[in-house]
């Protein structure tokens, strides 16, 4: 694995990795770390953090254990991103593929559909979607990835056009393969690359906008987020600040561990290719 | 000027599939959405009996086929009608007019402030490729990027304005005040520094990133190398060659990003009750009016494509090349 090695012998990837590493096994010990309801009522409410055994970062307004929410909220924007993230990625790449292959009109069509949707701001196209099919945990994936699949699509097309020039594209035609087989065996495959080389910023924006949509109240209202955790913090901001600011700071070294983990990876493939 | 107005006229051609598709996109939403616009008419009312719903439906032309109701949809729009807001009790084009001024306001101070600021850090970093400066600057800006616009705005509000008591919490300017003239631009200048803060600083981290990568690439050419050698001063090539052929590129993110702050818009708005298009935006949602929200939706959609045929022509000027290929 010299990539990963390579990966780990850069700066950020090391700082990336620990915290998504964290982050991650935090998401998923969520329930043994805290079994039961996170929503659940479970001590006074408001109590200050770091006096308590039982509630180390104190209690919410309703009196919720505010770290409890914290871990389990973890799982959701880490949920939201990648299937998200994932979701605008395959979208995209196969819109891309479909594009370049094809040319001439589908090409064009395709490419005002993807213009389009890059010209709706895509905070407000996520917001339309969520707020006129109703908040739940597949619309917000679905309407964030509606907002993101332009640019890997975008990406896509523009490796493909280079790729279907090539000579074993020539050579997988002459054979007598569908073009649907050359397009999604032979071209796309070759033409992913470049484009999960965005994936860092895709995972970071998709997490950002779940986080928005729900400090809005646009997120499924049974399920803890980080952003929820704001808005409900924000009422009580002049006595209790750190009820906003405690997944505020979660939110932050979230997207910070995708981004320098983004970048390590890049570093680490763009030394590789240079050696 | 002539290759700034073909580049214009192209740009206008190509925008009006787009704008159709948008146009699509909103009319399906509206459709999918519960409720139509009598339905919403007759609430507004308190209530009608059966017979006016049918007529209503007929005359509005609500109880033909879908393609008939797209139809009537679009000629609604060339009368510059976006329909009625139920929550207001108004025109929804005359809301959206009232409040678009302070979002762009907000908006070209937020771009003004993260694209000085910006690309000025981002020269800084660029000077000197790979030192200290350049890396802490580097990875100081992911941080900024890493962070969410509305909670950037509370932390500034427990401060600024919570703590300190510096600057004024919410609102665009002081109500009732009676201000006038100067008075009144600093009442809102004042209520502007915060928000102004929160979406300039996140977005200031891309042109520092664009700027120094720019300088980064222009720094291994060989004109470079020939300045070096005539024995220009070091200031003198980073201004004069190195970051004046790296803004380029930046100028062109100033355009794409006018969606992406557009989009911001709408959370610091209604962090700080600015009256403007974002805050807006969640009003239509907290009372449920998917035909504002869609006027919305369009109206930014709009807004995204004049920006950034501003930022072309912007662009045709400051670079002879760009558009002059077509001219033969």
């Amino acid at each position: 694995m010299p990539v990963l090695r390579r990966f780990l012998g850069t700066a950020e990837g090391i700082a990336g990795g620990a915290i998504l590493l964290a982050i991650a096994i935090t998401a998923v010990l969520a329930s043994v770390l805290f079994p039961g309801d996170p929503l659940a009522i479970v001590a006074e409410p408001m109590l200050q953090p770091f006096q308590h055994q039982d509630a180390i970062l104190g209690t919410d307004r309703l009196g919720r254990d505010v770290l409890a929410e914290l871990v389990h909220g973890a799982r959701t924007s880490l949920l939201v991103g990648l299937a998200a993230a994932f979701a605008a990625i395959a979208v995209g790449a196969t819109v891309g593929t479909i594009a370049g292959f094809a040319g001439g009109l589908v090409d064009e069509a395709l490419m005002r559909v993807t213009e389009a949707f890059q010209t709706v701001p895509g905070f407000l196209l996520a917001l339309a979607l969520v707020s006129v099919v109703g908040p739940s945990l597949p619309v917000v994936v679905t309407a964030i990835a509606a907002s993101a699949w332009t640019q890997p699509a975008r990406i896509a097309r523009a490796e493909v056009l280079s790729i279907r020039e090539r000579d074993y594209v020539a050579s997988a035609r002459a054979i007598g393969m569908h073009p649907a087989e050359i397009a999604f065996r032979e071209v796309l495959p070759n033409a992913l690359p470049p484009v999960l080389t965005l994936a860092s910023v895709i995972v970071a924006n998709a997490i950002l906008i779940e986080a928005a949509l729900s400090f809005l109240g646009l997120g499924d209202p049974n399920i803890v987020t980080w952003g929820g955790m704001i808005a409900e913090g924000r009422v009580v901001l002049r006595g209790a600040p750190y009820l906003s600011i405690f997944p505020g700071l979660a939110l932050v070294a979230t997207v910070l561990g995708v981004y320098l983990t983004g970048e390590g990876v890049v570093e680490a493939l763009a030394s590789g290719r240079s050696r | 000027m002539n290759r700034a107005l073909r580049l214009v006229r192209r740009r206008l051609i190509t925008a009006i599939p787009v704008i159709g598709l948008v146009i699509i996109g909103a009319f399906l939403l509206l459709e999918a959405a519960p409720g139509d616009a009598v339905d919403a008419y007759i609430l507004s009312l308190g209530g009608a009996d059966a017979n006016m719903v049918a007529e209503l439906r007929a005359s509005w032309g609500l109880d033909q086929s879908p393609w008939a109701r797209l139809l009537a949809y679009l000629a609604a729009l060339a009368r510059g009608d976006l329909g009625w807001s139920v929550s207001f009790s108004r025109p929804i084009l005359d809301i959206i007019l009232e409040r678009l001024p302070n979002t762009l306001l907000l908006m070209s101070a937020s771009t003004a402030l993260s694209f000085m600021l910006g690309s000025a850090l981002g020269i800084f970093a660029g000077a000197r490729p790979g030192s200290l400066r350049d890396r802490l600057l580097s990875v100081g800006s992911l941080a900024l990027y890493a962070i969410p616009g509305f909670w950037l705005a509370l932390v500034l509000v427990i401060f600024f304005s919570i703590n300190l008591r510096w600057l004024p919490l919410s609102g665009i300017e002081t109500i009732a005040s009676g201000k006038h003239g100067f008075d009144r631009a600093l009442d809102i200048g004042r209520h502007l520094v915060l928000p102004v803060a929160s979406l300039g600083i996140i977005y200031l981290a891309l042109y520092l990133r664009m700027m120094r990568a720019g300088m980064a690439e222009v720094w291994r050419q060989d004109f470079i190398r020939a300045a070096q050698a005539k024995g220009l001063s070091r200031q003198r090539i980073v201004l004069r060659h190195v970051a004046r052929n790296a803004l380029l590129p930046v100028v062109t993110m100033l355009g794409l990003q006018s969606a992406a702050m557009l989009g911001g818009s709408v959370v610091i708005e209604s962090v700080f009750a600015v009256p403007g298009l974002g805050r807006l935006a969640s009003e239509a949602v907290a009372s449920r009016d998917t035909p504002l929200l869609l006027g919305i939706v369009l109206v930014s959609a709009l807004v995204v494509i004049a920006i950034n045929l501003m930022v072309d022509i912007a662009y045709a000027l400051l670079d002879p090349r760009v558009g002059a290929a077509e001219a033969s």
